[in-house]
């Protein structure tokens, strides 16, 4: 690999004949999933370096965390990762719990799972949508939109809102979910199974799919640890890592699900690792809302201002897109001294160096692709 | 090669089903119906039995709005000097700033009067820059459009009323034991 600074002149060879090339990819390029700019350096078609430039959509969430009491944050973890809402509104709400030592009732942790869960189909979906557009497939995403679709009802039917759903507390949950929640789900869950089966069918075995991703850019799973990779990315390397087995939050110790783990760690073995996902991820909703007990949602702490105490805590969670950490530090006071996250798609991104080493450009997209980041969550 | 066809064959059938009930909603001039829960613009309510807002400028909800898009100031209520309403204070300036909104409804969960609700008004678009800073007398409107539209009935009485029915069923329950 060349040096790691922006290549600003054509680099010339021995002979003093320029053959590289300079290639600016981004931010509107509509395969960078949002405002993403790879300088990319290329000796034909062959990449030789890149330089991933980030920041575009920087808010300054972290910042601006200091300056929100605990209740008002919720919203702005909702804005990190905003194709799974649920999931990161859950990693925050389990940080200022572990702080203040608070008991979450027992309903309100199946509820959240269920939703997380469901979350992550819909997030997955998403995926082999764009995975599809990304490898030259256009139908695959009027397939798994459909089911992201039924979804989001559901979502909106219990949250009141498609996206940003605010909906989880510190301590529980905002309300009950409605009266008819079990007929809700008990209506989507065949539906959707159709539709992650339809979106499964369409995509994964074509021959065409195959050959644009099978063997592109493979990644052992050492060097995939050493790169800090997580969710999918390690998993299709074939290394079962994943937080809810390994080190299970919430409630997802009761649940019988299997970690699908790829073979080769190419850009094929994490589209199956996420299609395998979302029937794994079928599994532990329907296993919850066997379970689903009855009782309250809220803990004592009700709506009373949350000031925990001074200390701090960090807590990770399996996002769809892998590992989330939450750190939060406290100084005592209704708003946290500093808090800090740790995004799965930024330290997958950070790979993208060493995925892009020795491919093809027209591969490029396709490994970007496969990274599934949501540039949301990469800049904060 | 056969995998494709299979994919292909599922195209078609859905081809064909989609040719016996489309599914397409059209948009603008057929209106997705919201959810019950759904969360659109936040609005005022109004007490029609003695014809105030049920708002009295407390400004909980100022205080707890994660985008600072509200404004509002308290007076006196001289209805409640004339012994027509149990509030001695009624909001005298309301202001929302819908585009900073970002429709999170905080402000309707720190509540403590029922006063303010997330109403099913979303298409509010306009052509004017302040366009949707949207003052007391239509933040009651669309409240009054959301009442009707729901037969709202305020979340405090309705806490009560199941609260009341539970006491009752268990009353009833230890009374059959008895």
């Amino acid at each position: 690999m060349a040096e790691p600074a922006v290549p600003t002149a054509i680099p010339e060879r021995a002979d003093s004949q320029p053959v590289e090339m300079l290639l600016n990819m981004g931010p509107q390029h509509p395969s960078t999933h949002g405002v993403f700019r790879m300088v990319l350096w290329v000796d034909g078609e062959k990449i030789v370096d890149v330089e991933p430039h980030i920041g575009y959509l920087h808010r300054g969430s972290e910042k601006l965390c200091e300056g929100e009491q605990y209740h008002q944050i919720v919203t702005l973890f909702d804005r990190m990762d905003y194709i799974g809402n649920f999931n990161n509104e859950l990693a925050y709400c389990m940080a200022v719990e572990k702080l203040m030592g608070l008991q979450v009732p027992e309903r309100a942790e199946y509820i959240r799972v269920i939703l997380c869960e469901l979350n992550r189909i819909a997030s997955h979906l998403l995926y082999v949508g764009t995975m599809g557009l990304d490898a030259g497939a256009m139908t695959p995403v009027m397939f798994s939109f459909r089911g992201r679709e039924r979804v989001q009802a559901l979502f909106e039917a219990v949250s009141g809102a498609r996206l940003m759903h605010n909906y989880f507390r510190i301590g529980g949950l905002k309300e009950d979910v409605p009266d008819n929640f079990r007929q809700l789900v008990d209506e989507l869950m065949p539906l959707l199974k159709e539709d992650v089966e339809q979106s499964d069918r369409i995509l994964t075995f074509n021959e065409i799919f195959l050959s644009r991703l099978k063997d592109v850019s493979p990644i052992t799973a050492d060097e995939a640890i050493g790169l800090g990779l997580t969710g999918p990315m390690l998993r299709a390397c074939g290394y079962e890592y994943d937080v809810r087995r390994a080190q299970p939050y919430s409630v997802y110790d009761r649940f019988d699900f299997e970690i699908p783990v790829g073979l080769d760690g190419d850009c094929w073995d994490r589209h199956w690792v996420r299609v395998q996902e979302m029937y794994q991820s079928l599994r532990i909703v329907e296993q919850a809302m066997e379970q689903l007990p009855e009782g309250p949602v809220a803990s004592s702490l009700g709506r009373r201002l949350v000031r925990p105490p001074e200390g701090e805590s960090y807590v990770r969670a399996e996002n769809p897109r892998g590992e989330i950490g939450v750190y939060v530090v406290s100084d005592g006071t209704d708003r946290p001294y500093r808090l800090k996250v740790r995004p799965p798609s930024f330290c997958n991104l950070s790979a993208l160096r060493r995925l892009l080493e020795d491919t093809w450009l027209a591969d490029s997209v396709v490994v970007l692709g496969s990274l599934d980041i949501v540039l949301g969550e990469v800049d904060r | 090669m056969l995998e494709s066809l299979k994919g292909m064959m599922l195209t078609l059938a859905s081809t064909v089903t989609g040719l016996r009930r489309p599914v397409t909603q059209q948009y603008p001039t057929q209106a997705t119906p919201v959810k019950p829960r759904f969360m659109g613009f936040p609005a005022l309510t109004w007490d029609g039995g003695v014809s105030e807002p049920y708002c009295t400028g407390c400004m909980v909800c100022i205080r707890n709005c994660p985008t600072q898009c509200m404004s509002a100031s308290m007076m006196d209520n001289p209805k409640h000097a004339d012994g027509d309403s149990s509030r001695r204070k009624i909001v005298d300036y309301f202001e929302i700033n819908l585009n900073r909104c970002i429709l999170c409804g905080i402000c309707v969960e720190y509540c403590n009067f029922d006063a303010i609700v997330m109403s099913h008004e979303h298409e509010m678009s306009t052509y004017a820059r302040n366009g949707d800073r949207v003052n007391l007398p239509a933040l009651l409107d669309i409240g009054k459009k959301y009442q009707v539209k729901t037969d709202w009935v305020p979340p405090t009485v309705l806490a009560k009323q199941k609260a009341d029915a539970a006491k009752a069923a268990a009353d009833d329950t230890a009374d059959a034991s008895e």
